[in-house]
C-alpha cells in the first residue's frame, strides 16, 4: 500500500526459474506473474516445490538460473542485506509460525517494527495492540509466549507479525495445515478480510482446496517441474492426470460442492 | 540510524495541520499516512494543542495513502480528544479508506500490549530457590534413571530377554571410541609435553630432571589420563547422547518406540552405556601411551634423555598398579557420562531449543561428576594404599 500502485500491475515477475537439489529438478524454467491485490494460491503435490518456489521469491533460496522480480527489484541473486529494505514491504508467515521462541508474542511483532523504524515504545505497544485485534487474538495474548499458545493462536501470531508493517505482499506457506476445519475456515476468513481492509496482494501456499475454493482469485499449480495458472473452473477442464484427479477427485468435488 | 530511505520513498510527506476558529477547530491532515511516517506524526501528534476547542473536524480529505499504522494514529488521536470532552464532529477520509479505517475503529479498543515486567531482586530470589529445588528434585530423578538403568544393563547382560542390540553396541563403540582416537591422542601428546616441560624445569634447579620421567609417568596413568581423556568424551560423546536421544524426542520417535512396545531403555540408553564402558578404558589406555610418548619426545629435546634411558627410568617408577589404578575408574567415568548424557536426553521436550539448553547442560553436569568423584577415588585409594 505504501507505492501507488493501480490493481493489476505484476508484484512479482518470475521468469525462465530452475531449482534442482542434485540430480532432482523441481522447477524447471517456470515463469509466473502475481499481479496487484490477488489472492494466489499455490497447490502441488508434496514435494512438487511448492515451499521452495516461496522461498526462492523471498531470497532464502538460490535458483540455479532465472529471474525473480518483486516489486520491480530481483531477489533470486540478492542477500537478505542487498534486498534494500523489501523486507519493509512483504510479509511471510512461515508454516509452523517461526515466532521467536524467546519473546513474548508483543515482543515478536514489534520486531519487524524495531527493525526499519523510529517508532516511540508506546506506539508500537499500540500498534501491537491493535496487530492482535486484527488477527483476532485477545489482548492478553501479547504477553504469551510461543510455547503457550495453540496451533491456530501461533498462526495468528505470525500473521500479526507478517503484517506489522503494513506490509504490500503477504506470502502464505501453508496457513491452514495442521488447523481444524473450522479454525481453518475462520482463518481463511481472516486472510480474505484483512486482504480486503488492507489491499494486499497475497501469495498462498496451501494443500487444502477448502482454502482455494474461499479465498483465491488465481491458482497456480506446479506439476511435472512447471505450472499452470487458472482458475478453478479452468483448471478442471485440464487433461493432466494430477490436476484432474485434484480438483474432481473425491475430495476436490466434496469441497467444490458436488455430488460424489 | 536505521534506514529507510531505500525501501520506501514517500512521494508526497504526511502534514498536519491544526486551524482554529473560536470555539471549533479543524484538525487537515494529508500526504501519506503509512508506517514509515508513523514515527513522525505520533511525535507531531502529540505535540498539536486542541485546548479550549470543543467541537473538532479531522478533514482527510487530502490523505493520498493510509494503511493501518496511519488509520491507527488517526482514531487515536479522535479518541484522545473525545476523552478530553471535546466533540468530533466528522471524519472525512477518501473513499477507498472508510472500511479499514471503520473496521478498526470497530475492532481495536484493547489497550497498547504490555511487557513482562523486568527482574527485580525477589524474582532473582525466587529463581535462587526454584533452581535449588530443581537440582534437588533432579539429583533424586537422576538416582532413579541410574537404578533404572542398573537393572537392565544387569538383566540384559545376566539374563537376556531378548537378543541385545548387538550392532547398536558396536557401533556405540565406533562412535565414542574410534572416531575419537585422534582428538584424544593429539591432546594427550600435547599435555604430555607440557607436563615434561614444567616438571623438568622444576627439578632441574635440584638437579633432579631424571624424576620428571617418575614424575610424567605417575602423574598421566594414575590421573591425568583418564580425566583429560573422561572430560573430552564427556564433551563428544555425552553432548551427542543427549543431542540424538532429544532430537528422537523431539521427533516423537521416542513416543512411536513406546506405542510399538519397544523398551526405550534397552535400546536407547543400554548400547550407549554398554559400548562407552568398553570405549573409554580403551581410548584411556592410548592416551596413557600417546602422553608418555609426548612426554619422552619433549625429555629427548629438553633434557638429551634417549630412550633406552627413559624407558629404564620408566620401569622403575611405575608398576602395573600403576597404570591399573587410572584404568579402574574409566569404565565408572564412562558410566556417569552415558548416564547423565542419556538421563538428559529423555527429559528433552517437545521443542528444538529444549535440546540445545539440556545438551550444554550434560556436558557441564558429566564434567563436574567426573571432577569431583575423580577428586572422591584418589582420596579413597590412597587412603586403602594403593
Amino acid at each position: 500500500m505504501q507505492d501507488e500502485g493501480r490493481p493489476g500491475d505484476v508484484v512479482i515477475r518470475i521468469r525462465g526459474l530452475v531449482n534442482a537439489f542434485g540430480d532432482s529438478v523441481v522447477h524447471d524454467h517456470l515463469d509466473l506473474d502475481v499481479k496487484r491485490g490477488e489472492v494466489l494460491g499455490v497447490v502441488g503435490g508434496s514435494g512438487s516445490g511448492k515451499s521452495v518456489l516461496l522461498r526462492s521469491i523471498v531470497g532464502l533460496n538460490k535458483p540455479q538460473s532465472g529471474s525473480i522480480q518483486v516489486l520491480g527489484r530481483e531477489t533470486a541473486e540478492a542477500d537478505s542485506e542487498d534486498l534494500g529494505g523489501l523486507q519493509l514491504r512483504w510479509g511471510v508467515l512461515f508454516q509452523g509460525g517461526a515466532l521467536f521462541s524467546s519473546q513474548t508474542v508483543a515482543q515478536n511483532i514489534e520486531v519487524p517494527m524495531r527493525r526499519w523504524t523510529h517508532m516511540s515504545q508506546e506506539l508500537m505497544d499500540e500498534l501491537a495492540a491493535m496487530k492482535l485485534s486484527l488477527v483476532g487474538l485477545p489482548p492478553e495474548t501479547a504477553q504469551k509466549y510461543p510455547s503457550e499458545l495453540s496451533g491456530g493462536m501461533t498462526k495468528r501470531a505470525g500473521l500479526a507479525r507478517a503484517l506489522a508493517l503494513d506490509p504490500e505482499l503477504l506470502f502464505l506457506d501453508e496457513p491452514t495445515s495442521g488447523l481444524d476445519p473450522i479454525s481453518a475456515a475462520q482463518f481463511d476468513e481472516l486472510i480474505r478480510n484483512l486482504q480486503q481492509s488492507l489491499g494486499l496482494t497475497v501469495f498462498l501456499v496451501t494443500h487444502d482446496i477448502d482454502t482455494l475454493r474461499a479465498i483465491t482469485d488465481r491458482i497456480a499449480v506446479l506439476v511435472n517441474r512447471k505450472i499452470k495458472v487458472g482458475t478453478i473452473a479452468t483448471l478442471r477442464q485440464d487433461p493432466d492426470p494430477w490436476i484432474h484427479e485434484y480438483f474432481s477427485g473425491v475430495r476436490g468435488r466434496a469441497a467444490l460442492g458436488e455430488q460424489g | 540510524m536505521r534506514n529507510l530511505a531505500p525501501a520506501i520513498t514517500i512521494a508526497t510527506p504526511a502534514t498536519l495541520r491544526l486551524e482554529k476558529e473560536g470555539r471549533s477547530a479543524r484538525l487537515v491532515i494529508g500526504g501519506e499516512w503509512v508506517v514509515a511516517e508513523a514515527a513522525r506524526m505520533d511525535r507531531e501528534l502529540h505535540g498539536i494543542d486542541a485546548g479550549g476547542s470543543a467541537d473538532i473536524a479531522i478533514d482527510g480529505s487530502g490523505i493520498v495513502l493510509l494503511d493501518s499504522a496511519g488509520a491507527w494514529l488517526i482514531l487515536r488521536t479522535k479518541r484522545e480528544l473525545e476523552a478530553k470532552n471535546a466533540r468530533v464532529s466528522s471524519i472525512d477520509l477518501p473513499e477507498r479508506y472508510r472500511q479499514l479505517f471503520e473496521r478498526l475503529e470497530k475492532e481495536c479498543i484493547a489497550p497498547p500490549v504490555t511487557h513482562p515486567p523486568r527482574h527485580k531482586l525477589e524474582d532473582y530470589l525466587a529463581r535462587l530457590g526454584r533452581g535449588t529445588i530443581h537440582v534437588a528434585r533432579q539429583s533424586y530423578d537422576l538416582v532413579g534413571f541410574l537404578g533404572r538403568v542398573a537393572v537392565e544393563t544387569s538383566e540384559a547382560v545376566v539374563a537376556p530377554r531378548r537378543e541385545l542390540p548387538f550392532p547398536a553396541f558396536i557401533h556405540q563403540i565406533e562412535e565414542t571410541g574410534l572416531t575419537a582416537l585422534p582428538i584424544v591422542g593429539m591432546l594427550a601428546f600435547l599435555l604430555g609435553i607440557v607436563l615434561a616441560y614444567q616438571g623438568a624445569d622444576q627439578l632441574k634447579r635440584f638437579s633432579a630432571q631424571i624424576y620428571t620421567i617418575d614424575f610424567l609417568g605417575v602423574g598421566f596413568l594414575r590421573e591425568l589420563g583418564g580425566l583429560v581423556t573422561a572430560i573430552i568424551v564427556a564433551g563428544r560423546s555425552g553432548s551427542a547422547f543427549t543431542a540424538q536421544i532429544g532430537t528422537m524426542r523431539v521427533n516423537e520417535e521416542t513416543d512411536a518406540m513406546q506405542t510399538i512396545g519397544l523398551n526405550l531403555g534397552e535400546i536407547l540408553v543400554l548400547p550407549r552405556v554398554l559400548g562407552l564402558m568398553v570405549a573409554l578404558p580403551l581410548l584411556t589406555f592410548f592416551a596413557d601411551v600417546v602422553g608418555i610418548i609426548g612426554g619422552m619426545v619433549m625429555t629427548y629435546f629438553d633434557l638429551g634423555i634417549t630412550i633406552p634411558a627413559f624407558m629404564r627410568e620408566l620401569e622403575g617408577a611405575i608398576t602395573l598398579r600403576t597404570l591399573l589404578v587410572g584404568l579402574i575408574k574409566a569404565p565408572v567415568f564412562a558410566f556417569v557420562i552415558a548416564l547423565v548424557g542419556c538421563f538428559e536426553g529423555m527429559r528433552v521436550e517437545r521443542n528444538a531449543a529444549s535440546v540445545g539448553k539440556l545438551t550444554t547442560r550434560s556436558v557441564v553436569e558429566s564434567i563436574f561428576r567426573i571432577i569431583a568423584l575423580d577428586a572422591g577415588l584418589s582420596i579413597v585409594f590412597s587412603v586403602l594404599g594403593f
